[in-house]
């Protein structure tokens, strides 16, 4: 019986990728309306994982004077990029063109009608779902340099990097660049959105320095309810972010929910028994932290391993990123304010890398391309990370370091002292 | 006349009020302060991060009186105040040198 299911999801995953992912050019394709209804609803989904949910998720984790400058970022980010996404990005990553880069035959959306199809589903649907994954990559950047990067440097910088990163990587691997081509899987954006967005978080923390008082001062959260909101927010959100990435309704996408609420519940229980363990005290923030953990590190593999292998794999992340954001930040010293490199880039390297291992279908997951072993998938998996990695880090740190040069990247002290609020926006989040 | 300062535990303050109106107090200002004394504080962790957190917050009262009133106004306070266990608080004692109503203009005891 068993045997039996996992033969049934592999037919479903092998027809459905076969079909609806690959097939931008199938003129032929009808719309579904099943699949269509479901796909409006996952980018809606996505669009409350962004706002409120990550900006509550961070907003609660920092400073009450700076709470106002992280809603605004996450908030007009995502506005931002969505207009972007629509002028280029979207032609960039999803257009025929190099290995790297798309083409610019869709830029201003041009020749996209109502009745354009991709898969089994209108273009306008697929393209607004991905604009979505577009918008809030970089808006878990701005985690990284919280509490006192400039916000019309911030725009300036989630602009381009929307353009020279984040399109072309989603290209790379979804838009028929190499890293599809060669056979690295991603899911739902382990590599495109969390490793692309956590390099850049560190490589940003790193340029602009730490926050003036770091490890002298106390800088606590200012209010953990509402990062428990935007955490579960996100939990909710990620469904429309993973199942949607299936692009269809069918086994595959089954298979993704179940998954999804499987890794992060195991990366819950996982993060917060490790730290009872070694801290002490089973903390809120260190569940809330784990279920983001876990959700990275299925983002990828979540079409493509067991239920059992994501538990396993929750499990996992929450140990890795809990050690990052503890042992590892506090040795190395750097000022990544709300660890999108601990819990996004290294949970979303976890992720991808365990998806060569945990899809073998020896290990309950959906199987190997043909010919395909295990130590070859997970070189194709790690080829993809080191390209995410190399490609977001060089970039996002000349272009950091070109609007340093030009504009400024940080605050004044005074004005981090005072609070971004009241400087940057003129008002402050809470009347006493 | 006599001011009492009283430092207590915000959960106990009902009780404190209760045993003072109980020998006719008829007014108190009360105020949300933090501090520490012998009570040691706690450690708040955040992720990586530790915090040790020194000052509690207590709360403090402010009871202006006569003279003859004083031990029973400090009695009332421990009776109200009292759970045993280290950062009960302290009461402090000092002279009063004047008293205003503003309303009315009366002066010393009579505006107590």
């Amino acid at each position: 019986m068993k045997f039996f299911m996992k033969i049934m999801i592999m037919f479903a995953f092998i027809s459905t990728t076969a079909f609806s992912r690959l097939a931008y050019a199938d003129a032929a394709a009808t719309i579904d309306t099943g699949s269509t209804a479901w796909m409006i609803t996952a980018t809606v989904l996505v669009i409350l994982m962004t706002i409120p949910g990550l900006a509550l998720f961070y907003g609660g984790m920092v400073r009450s004077k700076n709470m106002l400058s992280i809603l605004m970022q996450v908030f007009v980010t995502f506005s931002l990029l969505s207009v972007l996404w629509a002028l280029f990005g979207y032609s960039i990553a999803f257009t025929d063109g190099n290995a790297y880069f798309g083409g610019l035959s869709k830029a201003f959306l041009a020749g996209i009608t109502s009745d354009s199809i991709i898969g089994e589903i209108p273009e306008y649907v697929f393209m607004t779902f991905q604009m979505t994954f577009a918008a809030i990559t970089p808006a878990l950047i701005i985690g990284g340099f919280a509490e006192r990067m400039k916000f019309s440097s911030i725009l300036v910088f989630v602009s381009l990097w929307l353009i020279l990163v984040y399109a072309p990587i989603a290209h790379m691997v979804w838009g028929g660049g190499w890293l599809g081509e060669l056979g690295a899987k991603d899911f739902a954006g382990g590599t495109v959105v969390h490793i692309n967005a956590g390099i850049a978080a560190l490589v940003g923390a790193l340029v602009v320095g730490k926050r003036t008082g770091y490890r002298k001062e106390a800088m606590p959260p200012h209010n953990l309810t509402m990062t428990m909101i935007g955490a579960a927010l996100l939990w909710v959100g990620w469904f429309g972010f993973n199942v949607g990435s299936e692009l269809a309704v069918d086994g595959t996408a089954g298979l993704v929910l179940i998954n999804t609420q499987l890794a992060t519940s195991a990366a819950v229980i996982g993060w917060m028994f490790a730290e009872w363990l070694l801290k002490g005290k089973p903390s809120m923030l260190g569940a809330a932290s784990g279920a983001v953990a876990g959700l990275v590190a299925i983002t990828p593999a979540c079409g493509f391993i067991s239920p059992m292998g994501s538990i396993v794999l929750g499990f996992a992340a929450s140990f890795l990123s809990l050690w990052a954001v503890s042992g590892l930040k506090n040795a190395l010293g750097y000022d990544d304010t709300l660890d999108v490199f601990g819990v996004h880039c290294l949970s979303g390297i976890l992720g991808a890398l365990a998806t060569g291992v945990l899809m073998a279908s020896s290990l309950g997951g959906v199987g190997y391309d043909d010919g395909i072993t295990m130590s070859a998938q997970v070189v194709k998996q790690a080829i993809a990370v080191g390209t995410t990695l190399v490609w977001s880090g060089v970039i996002s740190f000349i272009l950091f370091k070109v609007i340093e040069m030009v504009m400024g990247l940080r605050v004044s002290e005074e004005t981090e002292r005072e609070g971004l609020d009241i400087v940057e926006h003129g008002e402050r989040a809470y009347q006493d | 006349m006599k001011q009492v300062v009283a430092i207590i535990k915000p959960f106990k303050l009902d009780d404190v009020r209760e045993s003072l109106s109980e020998i006719g107090i008829q007014g108190l200002t009360v105020s949300e302060v933090k501090g520490f004394g012998r009570q040691k504080g706690h450690t708040e962790l955040y992720r990586g991060a530790e915090y040790v957190v020194d000052f509690l917050p207590k709360l403090k009262l402010d009871i202006a009186i006569d003279d003859d009133m004083v031990d029973q106004v400090i009695e009332a306070i421990i009776k109200g105040a009292n759970t045993g266990k280290i950062g009960d608080g302290k009461i402090f004692v000092y002279p009063l040198e004047q008293v205003v109503r503003i309303r009315t203009g009366e002066t010393g005891s009579e505006a107590l």
